[in-house]
């Protein structure tokens, strides 16, 4: 299943979806990232991995501008997002999420109905024009974060009435309702069961055909399963990035190699 | 002897006490303390414990049962006819116990002896002079059955005093030689201190259930003797207030209904300044304001929690009727008549709720968790969009929690609606007219003259047994409400 | 998935929704409303913030402007001398005093033409001003026979309405005629304020002194209720403190998960919010009319108070138990100390900061309280002298800061309004005093795990 349509694979070479340039982050006075330069490939789905407090989650946030809502927090370099600097003065933060949507480590349903939580952010962006369309838009995205089978019978049940697995899935199906171009994922499997998992895995892989997906993981094994491409952090830099198999197999730094290898992590 | 020094006494046989226990113990091992069972002031405190603990006990006791059982027993002695048409057998007992303090003074002062005093062939005429004549105030005709019970009350009392000393220290004394007797190298002292100590933490914690029963029963038994003065139908549904305070209050209508009307009426514009402002300075300050701003504008606003509520009744009063009264008053809109109205009140007493509603709501929002923000954020709701659509409904349980407690606090509040609501009772829809409410009317019956026994003074305990009750269903209600609501996001 | 045939190139297209490939740096216009309406919901809540400090303001206004003119009293100062003779005669006079006040008008007279001043002054007008003076002057020089024929210093007050003008109560304006006070009496007093006779000094008297009767606002202190107050506070004190921490190690270190422990839970939790008033009610119900405690006494205040702020020290204090770490606990039980051992010489010792500074809020908020003492008769007119000892302190009647406050507020004479503003200056004073010395402990104390 990672093998990618030839048409994909050329446009890949060509084009990169994110672009992070020589970018630093700061906590206050903590230097959390330095330098990383990055290319994100569209339609595929890259995996940052690395020890804890490697700062994977911290870059992963600054794709969105998340780490807007952290008052102390400062990034400096650039990201584009087709060619687009997110950081201009220009981007207002609200549209570009509309555009990299975003899951969570621990699965949030807002304490609402299966439905509302879906059409909340078609609701607030304006995306539909009347209820029919609302109800196909959150059709289809239940449809496509595979719940649909499970949920249209309870739709008017409270979303956090549902397993961890269903959860995370509705907040997947949540996101894609926005209809993002990215979809990043911090750890959306540590607090899942393997089987759970197993289902959300197989759902990254099929969202990838549609959108640009980037997944933090604390497993090397699903970053492995899931990934076309993969990046190693440590300490706030980004040591090795490249194609998955690449990175397990033939590793190029030192560091990675012990990682992938088990001394340390 | 006086109370004080009996309660010095026993102290002081306590800590007698405590130094026998350890030096008994020290001797029983022959100095080495390595081979008691507990450390040396163990044995100490149980001696020191066990003279002083039951002696305080028992004096406690006798203190809350003396002046019930010689109540008792003095107003058996006073005849049916000797309680006067206007009158009722409390003022006549109040009266025994004032001709009793005065011959007590007088003796003391050493204008009268101890047989005159307690001499039950004196003539009265003759005794009322000396005390007169020994400067202690005595209501103007002393009757012949007052005087005796006075005397007899006087005689009990002391008896009683003597009798409770005299328990009290053998108490103290027997519970002394208790503790040193079973002071041996092998006693457990410790354990039994420390249960001892376990015992004495938990009486203290039964204080609390203790006020709530006293409060229960005080408001119950005053209320059921309302109640058997005047109609409970007619309390609970009667449209009118207008006590009478000639003829012992027969003539009185006491319906609670105007009382309860201008009660939720000012609670209500109360609560519709107080709801507002309160959650979105919380909104604001919890979700907005930088650490700066927040640092000192939160204090600031719990200011106004902590002024003591007879300022705002001031306040509402002198500054704020006054302002009312020149907009809406007849050199403005002429729809407002005095300063004092359910506006003024309700107004007044909204801004002392403001900090009470937003710091519970801040509160109630800071515990909503920050992944369901985060949740928003990441599908670009902006900050507006996420508070009012995924914070406040997660915390609504919560605020309506908050805005019950706030509710309960303007019912029972007293000082505000006393000085800003005025006294008029009346069943109104304009609020800038003056009302009243059950808290104020508590106060004015409670604070005249008026005796105890007559309707228009015991329908204030019936008056406070309805807000108790009301209040408390609404605590219970918000607490329970408070309590789900956290236990959802721990 | 039937979606999965789409073509990459349109993205994830969905039935109905628009395809969102547009620039960032346009702004669309659902966006810039949204924007607007964010702004406009922040504006809400800054300016809900903003309503309640402006409340504050207006309230802090009002305390001081209205309350300090009654740390003020206006006084009239004559210097005097009377001869023998003019004692003399005086006293063969019918009406004695009036001779003295014409003796007094015409020392002011004198006075007022020395520092170049002339208005007409009749005995009327001096009347209404200070009051009558004659027998003040009478009875000086009776009981100092050996003051005549040297100068003597009066130092009379001022009456109320006097007092009103000075400090702004009273204007020109406003003012009608009346037999108090009358617009040409007016030009007398701004001539004596400029020839330095009348003055505008401090009024010791407003806080050492006693409540006077009704007729009397320029005599009414508030000396006496603090006096009360304190007396209260004392039982307050050494009731709920030592109650108040036992209960709380009780719950929170003792108490078996049971039905009985709950009951008191939430016993505690629903008394905190019990209305004050109902406390009173209790305290005239069980220990004045069943215990037949004395009426109006700081004792039987202080009991009911310390029902009433129980349940606060107590859940602050548990709350302080609370924040001292188990490990703590395990330490101290390690070393082989009981459980009872563990707590009285490491948690509490640990707790106390944090549990003083709840007993002084908590004492705070008992101090200006006032409903439940309005009914144990601890009104403001029994506050008529300071008590003569310690136990008649605790036993005597008296009234409380709060009750004395109401007192005034209720009576009719405007002049005691402002007695009443000043009486809150001062029990705002203590209790920003109480409550710094709360803030200080915690600082100090403090301790973050």
């Amino acid at each position: 299943m990672n093998e990618m349509p030839n048409l994909e694979q050329a446009s890949a070479m060509t084009t990169s979806k994110i672009s992070a340039n020589n970018v630093q982050v700061y906590y206050g006075d903590t230097h959390a990232i330095r330098d990383v330069n990055i290319e994100i490939q569209p339609q595929s789905v890259t995996a940052f991995i690395g020890p804890s407090g490697c700062g994977k989650s911290t870059f992963l946030r600054t794709l969105n501008r998340m780490n807007d809502t952290i008052d102390i927090c400062r990034v400096e370099g650039t990201i584009t997002i087709d060619g687009e600097d997110i950081y201009n003065a220009k981007v207002d933060p609200v549209q570009l999420r509309a555009k990299v949507g975003m899951v969570f480590q621990k699965p949030n349903p807002f304490p609402k109905s299966i439905y509302d939580n879906v059409a909340y952010g078609p609701r607030i962006h304006g995306l539909a024009r009347n209820k029919a369309e609302l109800d196909d838009i959150v059709a289809s995205s239940l449809q496509k974060a595979g719940l649909w089978e499970e949920a249209k019978d309870r739709l008017d049940e409270p979303g956090t009435g549902m397993s961890g697995g269903q959860q995370q899935r509705l907040c997947i199906a949540r996101a894609i309702a926005v209809s993002p171009e990215v979809i990043l994922m911090d750890e959306p499997c540590s607090a899942l069961d393997p089987i759970a998992t197993a289902k959300v895995e197989e759902l990254i892989d099929e969202l990838r055909e549609n959108y640009t997906i980037v997944i933090v993981t604390h497993s090397m094994q699903q970053a492995a399963r899931v990934s076309q491409r993969t990046a190693f952090f440590h300490m706030g830099v980004l040591v090795e990035e490249g194609p998955t198999e690449d990175i397990f197999t033939n590793p190029k730094d030192k560091r990675t190699q012990d990682y992938i290898t088990g001394r340390f992590g | 002897m006086s109370l004080f020094w009996l309660v010095v006494i026993v102290l002081a046989i306590a800590s007698v006490g405590y130094v026998a226990g350890r030096a008994r113990a020290l001797a029983s091992v022959g100095g080495d303390m390595r081979d008691l069972h507990s450390l040396p002031s163990y044995y100490g405190a149980n001696v020191a414990m066990k003279a002083a603990v039951p002696a305080f006990l028992i004096l406690v006791v006798w203190l809350l049962v003396q002046p019930f059982v010689i109540h008792a027993s003095i107003s058996g002695m006073i005849p049916e006819d000797a309680v006067q048409e206007g009158s009722s057998l409390g003022l006549v007992m109040a009266e025994v116990r004032r001709t009793a303090e005065g011959l007590e003074n007088a003796v003391a002062s050493g204008q009268m002896n101890e047989d005159f005093a307690s001499n039950a062939r004196a003539d009265v005429n003759d005794i009322t002079a000396r005390l007169k004549e020994a400067g202690q105030i005595v209501t103007s005709r002393i009757t012949q059955p007052v005087m005796r019970a006075a005397q007899s009350y006087r005689v009990m009392v002391s008896a009683g005093d003597l009798y409770m000393t005299i328990v009290v220290l053998l108490a103290a004394i027997a519970g002394a030689l208790w503790g040193i007797r079973e002071t041996t190298h092998e006693f457990r002292a410790r354990n039994t201190v420390e249960r001892g100590i376990r015992v004495i933490l938990f009486s203290a914690a039964l204080i609390a259930v203790l006020t709530t029963l006293g409060i229960v029963l005080s408001l119950v038994f005053n209320t059921v003797e309302f109640f058997r003065l005047y109609p409970a139908m007619d309390f609970f549904f009667g449209l009118t207030w207008s006590p009478s305070f000639s003829g012992r209050g027969g003539s009185s209508e006491l319906g609670i209904l105007p009382l309860l009307w201008g009660t939720f009426y000012i609670s209500f514009v109360a609560l519709a300044v107080a709801v507002p402002v309160g959650l979105f300075a919380a909104v604001y300050l919890s979700e907005y304001a930088g650490s700066k701003f927040r640092a000192v504008a939160k204090p600031m606003l719990e200011i106004l929690a902590g002024i003591p509520t007879i300022v705002y009744g001031l306040f509402a009063l002198l500054t704020v009727g006054p302002m009312l009264l020149s907009v809406f008053g007849d050199d403005g809109l002429g729809i407002m008549k005095a300063g004092t109205a359910v506006m003024t009140a309700g107004l007044v007493m909204g801004i002392m709720l403001i900090p009470f509603v937003s710091s519970l709501s801040d509160d109630i929002i800071n515990a909503v968790p920050q992944a369901m923000r985060d949740g928003s954020y990441g599908l670009g709701a902006t900050k507006s969009e996420t508070v009012k659509q995924v914070v406040l409904p997660a915390a609504l349980p919560g605020i309506v929690g908050a805005i019950l407690l706030a509710a309960s606090r303007a019912i029972g509040e007293t000082m505000i609606v006393v000085l800003g609501a005025g006294a008029a009772a009346r069943l109104s829809l304009n609020p800038f007219e003056a009302m009243t409410t059950v808290t104020a009317k508590i106060v004015s019956q409670l604070t005249g003259d008026a005796d105890f026994a007559s309707p228009v003074a015991l329908v204030a305990f019936a008056l406070g047994m309805t807000l108790f009750v009301v209040t408390l269903g609404l605590n219970i209600v918000a607490l329970y409400i408070v309590r789900k609501y956290r236990e959802q996001y721990d | 998935m039937t979606d999965a045939t789409q073509s990459p190139e349109t993205g994830p297209a969905q039935t109905g929704a628009p395809v969102k490939s547009k620039s960032l740096y346009a702004l669309d216009n659902l966006t810039r409303k949204r924007n607007a309406a964010e702004k406009r919901f922040k504006f809400y809540g800054l300016g809900a913030v903003l309503v309640g400090l402006f409340f504050l303001v207006v309230l802090a206004t009002a305390i001081i402007s209205e309350g300090i003119p009654a740390f003020t009293r206006t006084i009239v100062e004559v210097e005097f001398t009377l001869t023998q003779d003019q004692y003399d005669t005086a006293e063969k006079e019918l009406f004695k005093t009036k001779a003295y006040e014409q003796f007094f008008i015409g020392a002011l007279q004198k006075q007022l033409e020395e520092s170049g001043m002339s208005v007409p002054v009749d005995a009327a007008a001096i009347e209404r001003i200070v009051g009558k003076t004659g027998g003040t002057i009478r009875e000086y020089f009776k009981a100092n026979p050996g003051a005549l024929g040297a100068p003597a210093e009066f130092e009379l007050a001022a009456s109320s309405r006097v007092d009103g003008y000075m400090n702004g109560r009273v204007t020109r304006v406003e003012m009608t005629d009346s037999r108090f006070l009358q617009a040409s009496d007016l030009d007398i007093v701004d001539s004596l304020v400029e020839a330095g006779i009348i003055k505008t000094v401090f009024n010791w008297n407003f806080i050492t002194g006693a409540d006077s009767g009704v007729d009397n606002p320029g005599g009414a202190g508030i000396g006496a209720s603090v006096v009360g107050s304190f007396f209260m506070m004392l039982v307050v004190l050494f009731l709920s403190l030592p109650i108040g921490v036992a209960a709380s190690i009780y719950l929170e270190e003792f108490a078996p998960q049971n039905r009985f422990t709950d009951l008191i839970e939430v016993n505690i939790s629903n008394l905190a919010a019990v209305p004050s008033i109902v406390f009173g009610i209790l305290g005239l119900a069980v220990f004045i009319q069943f215990m037949h405690l004395p009426q109006s006494a700081p004792l039987v205040g202080g009991l009911v108070l310390t029902l009433m702020t129980l349940p606060t020290i107590i859940i602050s204090t548990r709350a302080s138990l609370k924040a001292v770490p188990p490990s703590i606990r395990d330490a101290a039980l390690g070393v082989g100390a009981s459980k009872m051992q563990s707590i009285f010489h490491h948690v509490l010792p640990l707790a106390m900061p944090g549990i003083l500074t709840g007993t002084i809020i908590g004492l705070a908020q008992a101090l200006g309280e006032t409903a439940p003492l309005l009914l144990i008769g601890m009104v403001g007119f029994v506050a008529r002298g300071y008590p003569d000892g310690v136990i008649a302190g605790f036993i005597d009647p008296n009234s409380a800061m709060p009750a004395q406050i109401y007192t005034w507020a209720a009576r009719a004479d405007y002049a005691f309004y402002e007695k009443a503003w000043g009486g809150i200056i001062v029990l705002l004073v203590f209790l920003l005093t109480m409550n710094i010395l709360a803030v200080i402990l915690r600082r100090r104390f403090e301790r973050r795990w």
